[in-house]
């Protein structure tokens, strides 16, 4: 049996997923922070079911490529029962959804989620009257509490089995008249779907390009009568079609609402103070430096605290490895390799990772990241951009592969690419930790930072000229702001768990074999071949040493591997006593840069194509260039 | 009147949304419909979003977009079931 989550973005599907999934699907408070879908087997009162966590979808129209997905797997695929998610505290809204999810005449049931949030507008909604209203079971749930799950899937699994609902509800007569028309000439056509026709007819009069393009290919003869019957439609209520459909279903919504909710006074508590503040045209953007300088120096303090000890531990059991077996050893290569594979990876790694991890966790639960984007809108626009972009930028400081995904959200095919690109130079944590563990370590925080705001100039600077050569519109902000949230302890846990797991599982045993790769290469002295290959590129051009050839290349597969691979090559945790400060600060530069990870060009060419991506990947090797030489002469003349 | 140029606090009404069925479906489906009461919550500085509350949401509105919802001051109006089709009739 296989039971969706659908519902309209940030209305809490994932939460509900999670809740009896465990963790598996991320959560986040901004709308479209699922991009794909997730499935998972569960056991709800002893039966096994299969759960599909669909990304959030505003209608069923497929106008917009992150709802695409969605909106093609609730039409295409085999499935039993709908769960639609409803934010209660957006009931209106939200329920615009279920009107079109109704039409498609297939067991459904209405988890009225969010109640808390609800009562806190002063909201307070009758289920029994909605299930009336709707024909279908509905289940007041808190999902962030786990309060109603049981009965949502206790009541989902005996609707399973219940005939389909039939009620959907009336549109206004001239709508009705006109899907019948269409109805009736789709079935003349003999149009076979197994969506049912009155959806799709409802569908073609909102002009939806999806269903229109389908229609037309089956039946190519009815265009002339259907568009005929819309021209009537717009000449009748003297505006466009689509928007005497959206606004008739609008009026629909508006109607259930009236019949079941009710409207107090909205309690204001804290949250809303610091949001007005958070927002204020004048508070507003120096919070977010304080909030964002936050961040910085609270992951650098923590993962400082944490390194300190770790290194000085793992130097000792070095030292008493290395007296043991030589390193001239083919035993004592392979031991040294492995265990600097094994050190790094837990001294250098995680102490920065750990707290990065969790700080974004917060900002993402929070709900700040929808108002981040709202105040540097504006800023977005000077780069040709607009403030959606700042969703998928600031996601790349975590992992440019999410960030990449992400930039589905952007309505425009040329806003994607420009902001794709640029996630690309955001230092995602693999980057970060080479940033923090050598720059910041050896230097201090101030010059970690000053390559912050380097990186943010280069990527304004990029994002220009980009926007100046790449064709197409960008159609502006049109974002929704959730409520701030206190995020809850266990989901930030598991949250952190979820990205510091893709570490531990994918990474770290990569870190340990190139480790291990590396010191054999080292012992057999073929090091040396590659090393030299690449002077050109190190030594002559860079000025760096000749040994961390080889990091780079390494630094392909994933970029904390530099820095890893490179106390490897130079076989010292003391890195300050083998490199000079311009060294140091040259070799960060490049591997901020360049090219990213594997995973990173794998997903662009998924979203983009192949050739964006070797465009965009030869770019990254380019700024990485000029700004590593421009570095070091920059410095060598002071 | 467009909603680019209401002041904070103010409700207006939304009469018309110009642009393409690409823009006008993602207003609709936000919550923004011809007939509708919005107000202005806050408006960022330097020509930035604005900020509306409509229909128990809130969103940001680039200016662009703002500059394409034409709207009228509705300081008593307030919005009753089906209005948007009757008005339409």
């Amino acid at each position: 049996m296989k039971f969706l989550l659908a519902g309209q973005p940030n209305s809490g599907k994932s939460t509900i997923f999670n809740a009896i999934a465990g963790y598996r699907s991320a959560t986040a408070n901004f709308p479209g922070s699922s991009v794909s879908y997730t499935l998972s087997r569960a056991l709800i009162h002893g039966r096994e079911v299969d759960v599909v966590d669909l990304p959030g979808m505003y209608s069923l129209t497929s106008s917009s490529p992150e709802a695409g997905e969605a909106v093609h797997f609730v039409a295409e695929e085999d499935w039993d029962l709908i769960i639609n998610v409803l934010d209660a505290s957006r009931l209106e809204r939200s329920l615009e959804l279920t009107l079109q999810l109704l039409q498609l005449g297939r067991p459904m049931v209405v988890a009225l989620n969010m109640m808390d949030e609800a009562e806190r507008h002063g909201m307070k909604v009758d289920v029994e009257a909605l299930s009336e209203e709707l024909g279908v079971p509905v289940v007041a749930t808190i999902g962030r509490r786990g309060q109603g799950l049981k009965a949502l899937f206790r009541v989902a699994l005996q609707t399973a089995h219940c005939a389909a609902p039939t009620g959907t509800g009336c549109f206004d007569k001239e709508v009705a008249t006109a899907v019948a028309k269409v109805r009736v000439l789709l079935e003349e056509a003999g149009y076979k779907s197994r969506i049912p026709m009155a959806l799709t007819a409802t569908k073609v009069l909102e002009l939806d390009p999806h269903f229109r393009a389908k229609v037309l290919e089956a039946a190519p003869e009815t265009e002339a009568a259907i568009d005929a019957i819309i021209a009537d439609l717009q000449e009748v209520h003297g505006w466009s079609a689509d928007q005497v459909v959206s606004g008739c279903r609008h009026a629909m919504a508006h109607t259930i609402w009236e019949k079941v909710g009710e409207l107090g006074r909205p309690k204001v508590g804290w949250r809303e103070r610091v949001d007005r503040l958070l927002l204020h045209p004048v508070t507003g953007g120096p919070l977010m430096v304080v909030i964002l300088a936050g961040v910085f120096f609270l992951v650098f303090g923590v993962g400082q605290r944490l390194e300190a000890p770790l290194v000085a531990w793992f130097d000792a059991l070095q030292a008493m490895i290395e007296g043991r077996f030589p390193l001239e050893t083919l035993v004592g290569s392979l031991l040294s390799g492995i265990f600097m594979g094994v050190a790094g990876g837990l001294t250098i790694v995680l102490p920065y990772l750990l707290p990065f991890l969790l700080a974004l966790a917060v900002l993402e639960d929070s709900g700040y990241l929808p108002r981040m984007a709202y105040i540097l809108d504006n800023l977005m626009h000077r780069i040709g951009l607009h403030g959606k972009s700042v969703l998928p930028l600031i996601l790349g400081y975590g992992c440019s592969v999410p960030a990449i995904m992400a930039t589905r959200i952007l309505e425009s095919r040329r806003d994607r690419r420009i902001t794709a690109a640029l996630a690309a130079f955001i230092p995602c944590s693999a980057r970060t930790i080479v940033i923090y563990g050598l720059v910041a370590a050896y230097l201090g925080p101030l010059w970690a930072l000053g390559i912050y705001v380097l990186n943010l100039v280069v990527i304004m600077v990029i994002g220009r000229v980009l926007s100046r050569f790449l064709e197409g519109r960008s159609p502006g902000l049109i974002l929704e702001i959730p409520n701030l949230a206190v995020p809850s302890p266990e989901t930030l846990l598991a949250k952190t768990w979820l990205s510091l797991k893709e570490f531990l599982i994918i990474a770290w045993p990569v870190l340990v074999v190139s480790s291990l790769v590396l010191s054999l290469l080292e012992w057999a002295g073929a090091g040396g071949v590659v090393n030299q290959a690449l002077a050109p590129l190190t030594v002559w051009t860079l000025g760096l040493p000749v040994a961390v050839g080889m990091t780079l290349i390494f630094g392909i597969l994933r970029k904390e591997l530099t820095l890893v691979m490179l106390v490897q090559a130079l076989g010292t945790n003391q890195l300050d006593e083998v490199m000079t400060t311009v060294q140091l600060v040259v070799f960060t530069l490049f591997v901020v840069f360049y090219v990213p990870c594997v995973a990173t060009v794998a997903a662009m060419a998924r979203e983009l194509g192949w050739k964006d991506t070797a465009w965009i990947s030869g770019l990254t090797v380019v700024v990485a260039l000029v700004l590593s030489l421009a570095g070091r002469l920059v410095f060598t003349v002071i | 009147m467009t909603l680019d140029t209401v002041g904070v606090l103010h409700r207006s009404r939304v009469i018309f949304i110009e642009g393409g069925q690409g823009v006008r479906s993602h207003l609709n489906t936000l919550g923004i419909h011809v007939g509708d009461c919005l107000e202005v919550v806050e408006r960022a500085p330097f020509r930035g979003p604005v900020l509306v509350q409509v229909n128990g949401t809130r969103l940001a509105l680039g200016r662009g977009v703002a500059r394409r919802v034409r709207v009228e001051p509705a300081e008593t109006f307030r919005p009753v079931a089906g209005s948007v089709i009757t008005e339409a009739g």
